[in-house]
């Protein structure tokens, strides 16, 4: 009886995310044949694109490393109950703090490059310990907080370009190759593209995710603070230290995503009117991926193939990329319509593993 | 495992259903051309626009094959450039100084390719195969500069800039100048809104300068600009006066607007690609367009509001600066 509960949860998770990308590449195709466009074509450049060259699949990988580091962080947040929307914050401020050490220390290479990414990491978990100690000691919503402080740092990173790392310009000069995460010939075997050690650690992060969570005692006790906060503290788990280190571990994994794209895809910083978005493209692939480790990465991936595949489509369809976007919104919508149905089961199902 | 499983196989059947076209066709014996936007995008307002109005008169009369790739983030500038550096394309445009690092390399990567880059030179380094483009923003902001102290009456005119950059400072030591030879007696105020997005804080600073006394005030300051026609458009016509910039922006504020400085992006795109067509583009080089190359200038749309007597003075500036008689500073 309880089995089947569970089979039943997992399934249904499985089925949910299935159902909504294929009802989302739906709702994309309607919109394409709406406006004049061939979905077929455009789906098939979208995928062709994205794997079948050495370049394009390079890339697309590159694309899906930041996006599974985020998706992780979102997802540990989630499992410990929190939202934590601030990770496009934190990760900027793993990215600013990697170009600094990248750019202001000398050491020898790959040192160099390893304490430039943990040096970003710890920023970000820094950037995120405000909203975590606010939350557990406060209880000032983690929400609220973490958006204010994206803006921060949006801004604070702005200013220190402008004024301090590249004065009168518009972004700062290249990192010295001594930090760059780029080995020479891993891109040439992808034909020159900018895929980097990041996807590596991105995939070492989700072994850890894993192990952490589901392995250890801390893991236990920050899914327990997520399952049912006062359950966890009658049985003498203290919620307000598990708040304040899930925020710490999310920060830790949003700030290693900014510092893997500093030093290993863009290499610079440059001002920016706007996000870039990627904080939300890290909550619906964790959404998506029903925050378990392989989930998200199969879910950054798809993201990964559709963000890099989705600027072939307009290149050979013609397609506009906001179409892409469209898709991935319509995605996370239907993933958002089921989840109360789904979260509600899986309290019941899963209080017995 | 199951479930690992099943969504590996249901993305191997999405793949193997929409199957895998879609290479980069081949181009050889056409003349194409590519161009890539920065992240403002094709309808930008701005030098975007204009270099693509400039592409598709290349395509009207040359009966070139053209196409535009818009970039969403920075990451995407070298992935869009190689994608058509690997199609062949005759010449790859790069719109915009954000696109300097990522031109440098993929034009590294693709040697025998030729590439175009606008409002950058690359920091001096331009690789054989990439022409430079940048235009001589001071010598136009000299006669918005003019024009402002000529048609003052309260002998106080604004500068409104983007962020504080030497682009930006190019313009307002030119526009100073052109004040300050038209009309010693007028005193320039200027303001920065350290943005080049934001039409609020541009509204604001404008109505700030215009309270202070000034009547004109020209701008230089992207999206941020349109601030200052909210702000002009609210007060007596045929007293507070804007100035645009890169292209005719009358369309904003019909009745407060003197003129424009409009730089010629769609030009210049245009001679440098039928340069290329031609075998004759200036490869490796950095290509100024001033007032001399008509680069830089004013619009029709001058006329509405300023007179005979002071457009005959302007173009007497003109000629003065292109022959040399002015040397307009280019940085303060």
């Amino acid at each position: 009886m309880k089995n089947t509960t569970l089979k039943q949860n997992r399934n249904s998770a499985l089925l949910t995310s299935i159902l909504s990308i294929l009802l989302g590449i739906i709702v994309g195709a309607i919109l394409m044949l709406l406006a004049g466009y061939n979905p077929l074509v455009a789906y098939q450049a979208l995928l062709g694109s994205a794997i079948l060259q050495p370049f394009d699949l390079g890339e697309t990988i590159r694309t899906t490393s930041p996006l599974i580091f985020i998706g992780l962080a979102v997802a540990l947040a989630f499992r410990t109950g929190l939202f934590n929307i601030g990770v496009e914050g934190q990760y900027i401020v793993g990215s600013l703090t990697a170009y600094l050490v990248a750019a202001k220390v000398s050491l020898p290479t790959g040192i160099h490059a390893l304490v430039a990414v943990v040096a970003g990491g710890l920023a970000g978990a820094a950037w995120a310990a405000l909203p975590g100690l606010l939350k557990a000691f406060r209880g000032v919503h983690e929400v609220i907080i973490s958006i204010m402080m994206n803006f921060i740092a949006l801004y604070f990173s702005n200013v220190l370009v402008r004024t301090w790392l590249a004065v009168g310009k518009d972004s700062t000069d290249k990192i010295p190759p001594t930090a760059s995460l780029r080995i020479g010939s891993l891109s040439q075997l992808f034909a020159g593209a900018r895929i980097h050690m990041g996807i590596i650690l991105a995939l070492l992060a989700v072994f850890v995710f894993y192990y952490l969570l589901w392995k250890t005692k801390l893991g236990y006790q920050l899914r327990a603070v997520g399952y049912n906060r006062h359950a966890a503290e009658y049985a003498g788990i203290s919620v307000r230290r598990n708040i304040v280190l899930s925020f710490l571990l999310s920060g830790f994994l949003a700030g290693l995503a900014g510092a893997t794209e500093l030093l290993g895809t863009s290499e610079y910083i440059a001002i920016q009117d706007a996000f870039i978005g990627i904080g939300f493209d890290g909550i619906a692939v964790a959404l998506l991926g029903a925050n378990a480790p392989v989930g998200v990465v199969l879910s950054a991936l798809l993201f990964g193939v559709l963000t890099y595949g989705g600027g072939n489509m307009q290149f050979v369809a013609g397609v506009p990329f906001e179409i892409i976007r469209v898709v991935f919104a319509a995605i996370i919508f239907f993933v958002a319509a089921k989840i109360s149905f789904r979260w509600g089961n899986r309290k019941k199902g899963k209080a017995y593993a | 495992m199951r479930r690992v499983l099943s969504v590996f196989l249901f993305l191997c059947l999405v793949v193997g259903t929409t199957g895998c076209g879609g290479g980069g066709q081949t181009t050889t014996g056409k003349f194409t051309i590519g161009m890539v936007t920065d992240v403002g995008g094709l309808n930008d307002q701005s030098f975007n626009q204009s270099a693509w109005a400039g592409i598709t008169k290349v395509k009207n009369e040359q009966k070139a094959d053209i196409k535009a790739l818009e970039s969403k983030r920075d990451e995407d500038y070298i992935p869009n450039l190689t994608r058509f550096a690997r199609e062949g394309r005759s010449i790859t445009w790069a719109i915009g100084f954000k696109l300097d690092k990522a031109l440098t390399d993929v034009s590294n990567s693709f040697a025998n390719q030729k590439f175009g880059i606008v409002d950058s030179n690359l920091g001096g380094k331009i690789p054989k195969n990439v022409v430079a483009v940048t235009f001589k923003e001071h010598e136009g902001s000299f006669i918005m500069g003019a024009l402002a102290g000529l048609k003052t009456k309260t002998n106080k005119v604004g500068f409104l800039g983007g962020v504080t950059s030497p682009l930006i400072q190019k313009f307002e030591a030119g526009y100073k100048a052109g004040v300050k030879a038209a009309n010693p007696n007028a005193e320039v105020i200027t303001a920065y809104a350290e943005s080049f997005g934001d039409a609020t804080k541009g509204r604001s600073l404008s109505k700030n300068m215009f309270n202070s006394g000034a009547d004109i005030i020209f701008q230089a300051s992207g999206g941020t600009g349109k601030g200052l026609f909210d702000e002009v458009k609210t007060r007596e016509a045929g007293k507070y006066w804007a100035i645009g910039v890169d292209m005719d922006q009358s369309f904003l504020a019909p009745k407060h607007t003197l003129s424009s400085m409009i730089k010629r992006v769609d030009k210049a795109v245009y001679d440098i690609s039928k340069q290329t067509k031609e075998n004759k583009a200036p490869m490796g080089k950095q290509v100024e367009f001033g007032l001399k190359e008509n680069g830089v200038g004013y619009p029709e749309s001058t006329k509405n509001f300023v007179d005979e007597n002071v457009i005959k003075q302007l173009e007497d500036y003109k000629q003065q600066i292109i022959s040399g008689k002015i040397k307009v500073p280019s940085s303060l």
